[in-house]
């Protein structure tokens, strides 16, 4: 027994080191080589200043934005140090009255949009920190965003497809457009 | 279920199954001890391991001695883990400067990376060091996993030796099946998922401006950090503006990596591998979906290389993929239908060309709903409970597959290891019920079950029933199990039901809603989670030691014959029964009875 418990604490310990230290350590090494924009985050900067990163949502609100997805981080949303969901199951009040908040802020920013508003639009993502919305919830959100700018629909259009990517491989996930990247790009045509 | 979705599915397990046959003949070498191919590199490196612990790997053991051996393995494990968290706070590799980790918390988290079920009451980016995840659950993600995979290879060697007395070297398996398969995997994975955008940096978290700043209620806090209350005793708020974003990192990808090949499933990030860090593309999430049954469909070929007829593997693995089969339509169905109150609010929830509609609360756009419900089944099959969505935001019978799925007894694939020796054991369950029919001493692969064996085997598949029922039960009538419920209704029984399924059957997976970081479920959820790994796994060694002492039988007439589609059918009625007989008034009482709720307002 005795014998057996110094062996586990040897054979924990030299785990350890191999498992927990050096392979972490050899992965970072290569990565860092091999990938450095994908393995510190994949930032996106613009004029030397990190804008964001490519793979996690920013919040937006105003009218001359596409919005993305709702986000129920804390205290605020899309806060990319605490991520979250909301949690809320589909017959909890809860979640019906904040879906209906979420429908009456996009009413009245664009009262008579004659368009089926996206499911995808008024509900809460997993992570709270999604980047994409679906090209339905952006198509909805032309209309306003043209209004905002004063920009012809067809431009903003256009800039939506620039910034949807298909599916990979032509089969894996689901179609989805880049709200951070988009409006980026608004920003840009507009200087 | 759209047509794009069927495809992706079917894609999956073509590809799943396509390689069962090379890793499954890889591993049985491994396990053989015949040249694999990666001898040379990894040998030295094995034998060196050995001389540093004192082992000397070819000396066999009995099945007491073995278990010895795993239990003293596995505790030290849990106290290293457990005092890690308690001092983090003084240890390098601490950037974002977190303090210990509370008693109750860090026991279960300690409890659930040791029993390799990887229950997350913790919050990842917000409770554990970098340190703490790697020298902690990293290493626990790989040794755990190791230890199923050994306790597996004992139960083959039971059966196929014969008259012996000994059944093997706990470190020489442990050792083996960490350097030789979950490390060159974990390897190959970690590389191919950052180049996808897994972050891997031991950097401090990433500051970034917002195109938007916005505006927001902040917390008020005193200058110790504790919340102020108002009058109305509701934390008090102060409007504020974020002006900027601060990304989480860290050495994600190689805790990632394993944490799906060992079906381990703890998250570097709280929201798991929904977080576009952890999983941000499809083909990340088709590669983690891939790792997650890997290795337990796999073992099922190991299993017949080593019996020497590969049939038999392909008969278990055939009934784990049709049961896993049969429920993904239930769960796409249900989430593709979305939710009727959203329909009475006027919003689209068809699928379509511009959206993959359902219901996407707690889905990411990126995955839609195939992929959603794809990776749950897969999740919850498989003892594995990472998520790549909100299983508590589901509809009631897209909810119910994976909590049905875990409630089988993690034998759908299962754990790596601890799923096939959980499935063997069905097997001898179903040939001592076609014995009973046929009133013939029933027999498995030449080993006669006896009064013995039929105990050990009683006794697997009944422990986990009562813990996950008991322990629910006393959650449901106690103010300290209610209060922590999210979702009002009977869909707050399924937030319990499903915590303790996950728990009591290694799983890992919750309806997060449920706030589980308290001492109550942390203490009730350790426990369950310690007696459900090692109260079968020493089942499960005494019986591997039995049938390691008896003699072979030869096949008669009257033996059933254990690889053809009749046993497939009857092992798969000994599942079902047995897990619907034992949770289906449950279910009545939480997802079914919420359907039916749903559909009737």
């Amino acid at each position: 027994m005795l014998t057996q418990l110094r062996q586990a604490l040897r054979m924990l310990a030299v785990l350890t080191l191999i498992t927990g230290f050096l392979y972490p350590l050899v992965i970072t090494g290569v990565a860092q080589v091999l990938f450095p924009q994908q393995a510190n985050g994949s930032l996106m900067v613009i004029d030397g200043q990190g804008m964001g990163s490519s793979l996690i949502g920013q919040p937006f609100d105003a009218p001359k934005y596409f919005w993305g997805r709702p986000s129920a981080t804390a205290p605020f949303s899309y806060n990319a140090a605490a991520s979250s969901g909301s949690n809320l199951g589909p017959t909890n009040e809860t979640l019906i009255k904040t879906v209906q908040i979420r429908i009456d802020a996009l009413k009245s920013a664009d009262p008579d949009n004659p368009l089926p508003l996206p499911v995808d639009l008024v509900t809460a993502s997993g992570s709270g920190l999604d980047p994409h919305i679906s090209p339905a919830s952006a198509a909805y959100q032309v209309r306003r965003v043209a209004r905002a700018r004063k920009m012809e629909e067809d431009v903003v259009r256009q800039l939506v497809s620039q910034h949807t990517e298909g599916r990979q491989l032509g089969i894996l996930g689901e179609p989805r457009v880049h709200v951070l990247a988009l409006n980026l790009a608004l920003d840009t045509q507009a200087k | 279920m759209t047509i794009n979705g069927l495809v992706q599915i079917g894609l999956y397990f073509v590809v799943l199954l396509a390689l069962v046959k090379p890793l499954g003949w890889y591993m049985a070498r491994v396990y053989e001890g015949q040249p694999c191919g990666l001898d040379r590199v990894v040998g030295p490196l094995e034998r060196l391991i050995y001389r540093l612990c004192g082992v000397r790997q070819t000396e066999e053991m009995d099945w007491k001695t073995y278990g010895i051996a795993m239990l003293l393995f596995n505790a030290l494990g849990l106290v290293a883990l457990y005092a890690l968290q308690r001092v983090q706070g003084f240890l390098p590799l601490n950037p974002a400067g977190l303090g210990a980790v509370t008693t109750d918390l860090a026991f279960n988290t300690a409890a659930s990376f040791v029993t390799n079920t990887n229950w997350q009451a913790y919050g990842g980016e917000t409770t554990l060091s970098y340190l703490t995840q790697m020298l902690g659950l990293t290493v626990q993600n790989f040794v755990s996993a190791a230890t199923g995979m050994a306790v597996l290879v004992v139960l083959i060697r039971g059966l196929v030796r014969r008259s012996a007395l000994t059944i093997g070297n706990f470190w020489a398996d442990l050792v083996r099946s960490t350097l030789y398969i979950l490390l060159p995997l974990a390897l190959l994975l970690s590389l191919l998922l950052v180049s996808q955008g897994v972050v891997q940096t031991f950097a401090s978290y990433q500051t970034v401006s917002m195109l938007q700043p916005a505006g927001y209620a902040k917390p008020v806090t005193d200058g110790n950090g504790q919340p102020v209350l108002d009058e109305q005793g509701q934390q008090k708020t102060e409007p504020a503006t974020a002006v900027e974003q601060v990304l989480a990192v860290g050495p994600a990808a190689s805790q990632i990596a394993i944490k799906q090949l060992g079906t381990n499933g703890g998250g570097f990030f709280n929201v798991n591998s929904a977080h576009p860090f952890e999983n941000p593309t499809p083909w990340s999430n088709f590669l983690q979906m891939l790792a997650i049954l890997l290795i337990p469909a796999a073992l099922c070929y190991t299993f017949g290389m080593m019996v020497g007829d590969t049939r038999q593997g392909w008969a278990l693995l055939a009934a784990m993929t049709i049961l896993l089969f049969s429920f993904i339509p239930l769960g796409l169905w249900a989430e593709q239908s979305g939710t009727p109150a959203f329909t009475a609010l006027g919003i689209d929830q068809a699928s379509g060309a511009g959206q993959s509609g359902g219901n996407m609360e707690g889905k990411e756009t990126r995955f839609g709903i195939a992929n959603s419900v794809l990776w749950a089944a897969a999740t919850t099959a498989a003892s594995n409970g990472s998520v790549n969505s909100m299983h508590d935001s589901y509809t009631p019978l897209g909810g119910l597959m994976p909590l049905f799925l875990m409630q089988f007894g993690e034998v759908v694939f299962g754990g790596v290891g601890s799923g096939l020796y959980g499935m063997i054991v069905f097997a001898i369950i179903a040939v001592f019920v076609a014995g009973l029919m046929v009133g013939r001493t029933p027999e498995y692969l030449g080993k006669k079950i006896e009064p013995y064996e039929m105990k050990m085997a009683a006794l697997l598949i009944l422990i986990m029933p009562m813990v996950v029922l008991s322990f629910t039960a006393v959650a449901s009538v106690t103010g300290v199990g209610t209060s922590s419920i999210l979702n009002p209704g009977p869909h707050g029984f399924s937030e319990m039901l499903y915590a303790y399924s996950s728990m009591g059957n290694n799983n890992g997976s919750a309806f997060g809603g449920l706030n589980v970081n308290t001492p109550f479920y942390n203490l009730t959820g350790g426990i369950a989670m310690l007696i459900s790994r090692f109260w079968l796994a020493i089942p499960t060694l005494a019986l591997a030691g039995a049938l390691a002492r008896k003699k072979l039988v030869p096949a008669g007439p009257g033996t059933l014959p254990t690889r053809r589609p009749l046993f497939v059918v009857l092992l798969l009625g000994v599942v079902v029964l047995v897990g619907a007989l034992t949770f289906v008034p449950a279910l009545a009482l939480g997802p079914i009875i919420e359907h039916i709720l749903m559909v009737s307002r």
